[in-house]
């Protein structure tokens, strides 16, 4: 019964201001509190889940290479970061880049591509997000449509990449997909753009490997068995 | 008021039940059509979709039928957009930790839940009206009935549109994939066939029973 009272009596009355400001301040602090405390929690998962998803995919445009490290690159402009991927014995195999367009046949593509500098060859292409049509532009997937992607995995870059349509005769030369020929153009297109404008920044030796990433446990077993050469072989390629 | 009257789990039972099939979200209300048609291009999709909105929806209905006596008329709408958001910010933060491949796929869609008008629905039609245990009864049933409804469209469109059914395939290699299924458009189709086999469903039942009480009558 009091139950009722009280409801009847809270809505009878006409609360004055301060208490409907008070009441939207509470749930306000409140919320944001429990946001917060959400977010300390799953930050760090997200952030290393990302940082997963990053080097998967580096290690997996740049054949044979088992660890990675970050190489930033400076022009007039801008800077950008780039990978350096290294086989089991820390040699030095190549660089991951990332690259993105808005070309796409529906919105953004964001992509990584592995580039070895020794052959200038790009080694391996992967799409990181698109959203273009399934069963059309997604094969531009290497998991939809494995062909489309073996073709970058030695493909010459200069002059450019030229994307065609009726079979490719030329290193350099991509085969469109058959009715995604808009979704072709723009992984090829983000790739020559990046390489225009990064690629004559690459350092001109590659980057020794240096102290390893000692978060997991496989790495951590390995530099304690390798002791110091680990950083001394890097620039042998 | 029905809810001073004494406990009876009955009662809860028929709360909850009423949402699943008889009041069913989408099926009857027709509501939370946006994500309903934006997310269900696979059986997967849907399923997570559905328990993101489970989890906002019972956490939301539980607080709001707590605090019902507190919250100034005036202002409550704005204080159960904070709650709903509140809660849709921290699934929203919570999948993004526990399955990213799963939040890549849904996307803006969960930030979207704020919007789902069942949500807000529920909070305004029942929860601020009746106590915590019968709310949040409702919000399970309405809840489940909704992911039920995301779980069955989903699943078909997956089925026709890539031939597999949670990722794993149906058919074999030669199926060839109906395409239309798993973009927008396949969404309304779908949507609108599954709305009228359960019409079809509804009317069958009301003869029936128009029938059987005409056989009482005379």
């Amino acid at each position: 019964m009091t139950e009722v009272e009280l409801t009847i009596s809270s809505q009878r009355a006409e609360p004055s201001p301060f208490r409907l400001i008070a009441t939207l301040g509470v749930a306000g602090m409140i919320s944001g509190l429990a946001l917060s405390s959400v977010y300390q929690i799953t930050d760090p998962i997200i952030r290393a889940n990302n940082q997963r998803e990053l080097e998967e995919a580096v290690l997996e445009v740049v054949p044979g290479a088992a660890g990675m490290q970050e190489v930033v690159l400076t022009n007039a402009e801008a800077t950008k970061t780039i990978y350096a991927a290294y086989d089991g014995d820390d040699l030095f195999l190549g660089y991951a880049i990332e690259g993105s367009t808005n070309e796409g046949f529906a919105g953004q593509i964001r992509l990584i591509y592995g580039y070895d500098p020794s052959i200038k060859r790009v080694v391996g292409m992967k799409v990181l997000e698109s959203l273009e049509t399934p069963g059309l532009g997604d094969k531009i997937k290497k998991e939809k449509n494995p062909a489309f992607a073996a073709q970058f995995e030695n493909l010459a870059i200069e002059p450019t990449i030229v994307v065609v349509k009726d079979g490719k005769d030329q290193d350099n030369e991509i085969d469109a997909i058959t009715g995604a020929t808009i979704s072709s153009n723009a992984v090829v297109d983000a790739i020559n753009t990046e390489n225009k404008s990064w690629l004559q920044y690459l350092p001109a030796t590659p980057p020794a490997r240096e102290e390893r990433d000692l978060t997991n446990e496989e790495d951590r077993e390995a530099a304690s068995g390798e002791g110091d050469d680990a950083a001394t072989d890097g620039g042998g390629e | 008021m029905s809810n001073h009257k004494p406990a009876d789990p009955s009662q809860y039972y028929a709360e909850f039940v009423k949402g699943i099939w008889k009041e069913n979200p989408v099926f009857v209300q027709v509501l939370g059509m946006c994500p309903m048609l934006a997310v269900t291009n696979s059986a997967m999709n849907g399923l997570a979709m559905g328990c993101a909105t489970t989890f906002v929806l019972v956490c939301s209905s539980l607080l709001v039928s707590s605090l019902r006596t507190f919250i100034p008329k005036q202002v409550r709408i704005t204080t159960y957009i904070i709650i709903i958001a509140t809660f849709v910010t921290m699934a929203d933060y919570i999948l993004k930790a526990a399955v990213p491949d799963i939040h890549k796929e849904l996307g803006a869609f969960i930030q979207l839940i704020v919007v789902n008008c069942l949500i807000l629905g529920r909070q305004e039609a029942f929860a601020s009206r009746n106590t915590p245990v019968r709310a949040v009864c409702d919000a399970a049933g309405m809840a489940i009935g909704f992911t039920f409804a995301l779980l069955c469209l989903g699943a078909t469109r997956e089925i026709l549109g890539s031939g597999s059914i949670f990722g794993f395939s149906l058919f074999g290699p030669n199926y060839e994939p109906w395409v239309i299924m798993i973009l927008p458009p396949g969404g309304f189709l779908m949507l609108g066939m599954i709305l009228l086999f359960f019409n079809w469903l509804q009317q069958r039942k009301l003869r029936r029973r128009r029938i059987a009480g005409r056989g009482v009558t005379t």
